[in-house]
């Protein structure tokens, strides 16, 4: 055992375990170790970070999705459900964006016009509708979903359309939903 | 004295190149018969004898072999299953379908691959079930309880990852939901305890490494087919070696007391 004090026919002389001076051994094993277990700690740092890539091959998260006039009275438009995973709500004053993402776990709920709801297939999450007012909507009240559906950033752009950011959302349980973006003023 | 007549197989038998393979003698001795499973890549990790309790199917019902035979079964048909299979976006479901419908006997293979894969995880469970009910994880096997609870884990990421190969809506949803747990992860989880202090997002998460983005996409699809062809079957098959060797080391498949 490195470290241990023993006279020339192996025994212990002073009783006690660890020398205090390195021996050159000790130093060189240290060295070596540490060079093994750094080169296997950076490798696997780099390992970490290589599975991160810089560059996503993903959509763009900002589309134009027509003008506000487009778009029905007091409604709840499905229109881009397929192709951009949200529906956009158009009350008197504003329009809201929700993301069509339970989140219990993730899948997509259907929107349920006749029963005024969105319900989960996955495990049955069931939110409110669009008579619960523009801040309730989309609140969770049955089933697993611990918390409301969450909202995309809305603006207008200078050709009058509207934009959806899907990158920048907006939570109720962070108090988020009447920060400017999360709906889009509208008269 | 008529002279014995030599049959083909005692010729092969005295042969060099068969003697060069199995250096024990042939005639049957009990040392030959230690030699014949020592002396044989293959058969060394069974212990040379056993015990006569080791063979009560009643007692161990057999299921670790089981779940090993099934693991077997599994390499073979999924390395025969990747001579078709390409793990992109485009290509990955209609190689499913291609294996089914047309390839000959791409049916069985992947119906074998994919019922195997239950089975395992059925016997993995049942295997864990029997050697807490005869106490097998009791010292001296108590490393040996923890090398198989991380093959439990092994069988079931594989299980996870092999899920999204087929890349149909079943697949890409049981994913999501799947992947979407990672989200609470302490620490390195985007919705978790704590992630506020390394900063984590849903770029940068512990979700994102296993699905690389923030989307199941094609990226996902690859980074899981080498996970479950590659990496996991490389952890299982060590974690095995190792579990199968303590079997013996620590006193052979336990017995009743």
């Amino acid at each position: 055992m490195a470290g241990t004090v023993k006279s020339e026919d192996g025994t212990n002389p002073e009783g006690h375990i660890w020398r205090i001076a390195p021996t050159r051994r000790d130093l060189l094993g240290f060295l070596g170790w540490g060079a093994v277990l750094s080169s296997i700690g950076i490798g696997t740092l780099a390992f970490v970070r290589f599975m991160y890539p810089r560059v996503l091959f993903e959509p763009p998260s900002q589309f134009k999705i027509g003008r506000p006039t487009e778009y029905a009275p007091l409604s709840t438009s499905e229109k881009w459900i397929k192709a951009l995973r949200l529906w956009i709500v158009r009350y008197d004053d504003r329009f809201i964006a929700i993301s069509a993402i339970c989140t219990h776990l993730g899948c997509t709920p259907r929107y349920l016009g006749t029963e005024d709801k969105y319900k989960c297939p996955c495990h049955g999450s069931g939110y409110r509708g669009f008579s619960s007012g523009w801040k309730v909507n989309a609140t969770n009240f049955e089933g697993p979903a611990p918390r409301p559906m969450e909202r995309f950033k809305l603006a207008l752009a200078d050709d009058g359309q509207m934009i959806v950011d899907k990158s920048a959302t907006f939570r109720i349980d962070k108090l988020e939903f009447d920060k400017p973006g999360a709906y889009l003023p509208f008269a | 004295m008529a002279e014995q007549k030599k049959g083909w197989f005692d010729v092969v038998k005295s042969s060099y190149v068969w003697k060069s393979m199995f250096r024990h003698e042939y005639q049957d001795t009990y040392r030959n018969r230690v030699l014949q499973v020592s002396s044989n890549v293959f058969l060394h990790l069974h212990p040379t004898k056993i015990r006569r309790h080791a063979l009560r199917l009643r007692f161990t019902w057999c299921m670790g072999g089981i779940t090993f035979l099934l693991f077997l079964i599994l390499v073979v048909t999924g390395v025969i299953l990747m001579f078709y299979y390409r793990p992109t976006g485009e290509y990955a479901y209609h190689d499913m379908k291609y294996l089914q419908f047309d390839v000959p006997f791409g049916m069985i293979m992947r119906n074998m691959h994919r019922w195997g894969a239950h089975a395992m995880v059925i016997a993995v469970w049942l295997h864990m079930f029997r050697v807490f009910m005869t106490g097998s994880y009791k010292p001296p096997r108590e490393f040996n309880w923890v090398i198989g609870v991380n093959l439990l884990v092994m069988t079931l990421m594989l299980s996870f990852t092999g899920y999204l190969l087929p890349w149909d809506q079943l697949s890409i949803w049981a994913v999501t939901v799947g992947t979407n747990m990672g989200r609470a992860t302490p620490m390195i989880g985007q919705e978790g305890p704590f992630s506020e202090l390394l900063g984590v997002d849903a770029r940068y998460d512990a979700r994102a490494l296993l699905t690389a983005g923030r989307l199941i996409g094609p990226a996902t699809l690859l980074r899981f087919y080498v996970l479950h062809c590659i990496f996991i079957p490389l952890i299982a098959a060590v974690l095995m070696i190792v579990h199968f060797w303590r079997v013996r080391k620590d006193g052979g498949i336990s017995g009743p007391l």
